[in-house]
């Protein structure tokens, strides 16, 4: 099993609901944000592009994070996800270092935090909250490893990308193009 | 030409426009642990060498500096942490993909070992100093026949003391201006340097101080050196490599590197210490100071440097 997410950059609108919902769902404190929306505009004028992706954790195959971490706070969970335990983590911040996609921050109380992919929901058999509340149906999230899985479909079936794969990291979030 | 802008709705404490998690902590801590880890390669080499009375400073009477070194760099280490009451959980955990660990376990072996090594020196070292116990006296002598293991043992630490602060940071490849393999390699000779210069600061032996000049003189010439040879491998290297070496050769790094680090604290100190050398009356403490104080600029910059260099996309 490899969780993933897949977000149509075709689709996005950059209303920031999933930022809210991630927000409110994971009680993110004030000042602070799991997923976040960039907005890129390429070309010269008047030939200009422009892109709206949903960011958070690519949650990648080889984390950086995992492998600077010295106490194993920071691991893989089921389905491959990135997690970081709180009881174990003592606020070195080498994770935050490591993460090219700077994707992590460090709690108000102390620990280093991130997305989960709101595996609590996704254990339930609910999607994560970002993907359940997106008006437009712009992410879809899944088991890569599943193929008759929508995300599976939907990766195989339209052009991708993913972000610095340059950086080795090997991410599990597709922006589809 | 192609341009790409790019609005972020992220702003994340420590972490947006720049990185900046790690303050004046981190770096005071990265000097402390390359002199601590530079004191104790000079004395147990030159215990080896049977060389302690000829150099007696480096030998004897400086490794007592490294226990507080020590411990004003791990409090240093402890105030950093922001989940501090948890820090146990590095002895819990070994993991040798990460630098960090190994540094941890390094520094739980060497803390006590430099204790007991400058321990075994205190009656050769401080000969006026009365123990008043004699039990104590007794456990100290009974340490000198292990001099030789202890000594052995000291090296390989002091080494991986020395370098593994500059290999924790060569290894976050998402950091461009860290991600160089000289960083471990540098600060350990920045470490040796330090250690070397503050041999020659402190010691009233002639033949001690000129000894220790002539090391510093080499060690220097190794770190310009090294510097170099780190420019080239970025400059070589992809976009995000050669924007990092651009911080330091015209953007925001530029006057404090090259002016502080290279200048002050490295070229100036190397022709004073050659002057020094050719009998030249040069005030001794000036190179050391110097040297000293270009050790705890380059760690500064480095670790502010690295957070500034980024991937962009």
């Amino acid at each position: 099993m490899r969780y993933a997410m897949a977000i149509d950059t075709k689709r996005c609108v950059g209303c920031s609901d999933c930022v809210v919902a991630c927000q409110t769902e994971n009680k993110v404190p004030i000042g602070f944000c799991r997923d976040w929306i960039v907005e890129t505009t390429t070309g010269t004028y008047p030939q200009l592009q422009m892109e709206i992706r949903s960011e958070r954790c690519n949650h990648c195959t080889d984390a950086p994070c995992v492998r600077a971490c010295p106490t194993k706070a920071s691991h893989y969970g089921a389905g491959g996800i990135v997690t970081v335990d709180h009881e174990e983590c003592i606020g070195c911040k080498a994770c935050i270092a490591s993460c090219p996609y700077d994707a992590r921050y460090v709690h108000p109380e102390g620990y280093v935090d991130k997305c989960t992919f709101c595996i609590h929901r996704v254990e339930q058999g609910e999607h994560p909250a970002c993907v359940a509340v997106c008006p437009t149906h712009a992410m879809t999230f899944g088991d890569m490893d599943d193929r008759m899985s929508d995300i599976f479909k939907l990766v195989s079936r339209r052009k991708w990308k993913t972000l610095i794969p340059e950086a080795g990291t090997r991410p599990n979030i597709y922006y589809l193009i | 030409m192609v341009e790409e802008l790019i609005t972020s709705g992220r702003l994340t404490p420590e972490v947006d426009p720049i990185l900046h998690i790690w303050g004046w902590e981190i770096p005071l801590y990265l000097f402390l642990g390359g002199f601590a880890a530079g004191i104790l390669f000079f004395s147990a080499l030159f215990t080896l060498q049977n060389k302690e009375n000829r150099y007696p400073m480096a030998v004897k009477i400086l490794p007592f500096a490294v226990p507080v070194l020590l411990a004003i760099g791990l409090g240093a280490l402890f105030l950093d942490l922001s989940h501090k009451f948890y820090f146990w959980q590095l002895y819990t955990n070994i993991r040798w993909e990460s630098p960090m660990s190994w540094g941890a376990w390094t520094l739980l072996l060497v803390t006590p070992l430099s204790i007991v090594w400058a321990a075994s020196w205190l009656e050769e070292a401080f000969p006026k100093f009365d123990l008043r116990y004699n039990w104590l006296k007794e456990i100290l002598s009974d340490l000198k026949p292990y001099r030789k293991h202890m000594a052995w043992a000291l090296i390989i630490l002091a080494v991986i003391l020395g370098m593994y602060t500059g290999i924790l940071l060569s290894a976050f490849n998402a950091r461009p201006f860290w991600n160089s393999a000289i960083m471990g390699p540098l600060f350990l000779t920045s470490g040796l340097s330090t250690a070397a210069a503050s041999v020659t600061l402190l010691t009233r032996n002639q033949e001690e101080r000129s000894d220790f000049t002539k090391i510093d003189l080499l060690l220097i010439a190794i770190e310009l050196f090294f510097i170099i040879h780190m420019f080239m491998g970025f400059l070589a290297s992809t976009q995000v490599h050669v924007q990092a070496a651009e911080l330091f050769l015209g953007g925001k790094f530029t006057v404090p590197f090259w002016v502080w680090v290279v200048g002050i604290g490295l070229t100036i100190p190397a022709i004073l210490e050659i002057l020094e050398l050719r009998k030249h009356h040069v005030p001794i403490f000036v190179s050391a100071v110097l040297v000293i104080a270009g050790s705890v600029m380059l760690r500064f910059i480095v670790v502010e440097a690295g957070q500034a260099s980024r991937w962009l996309y």
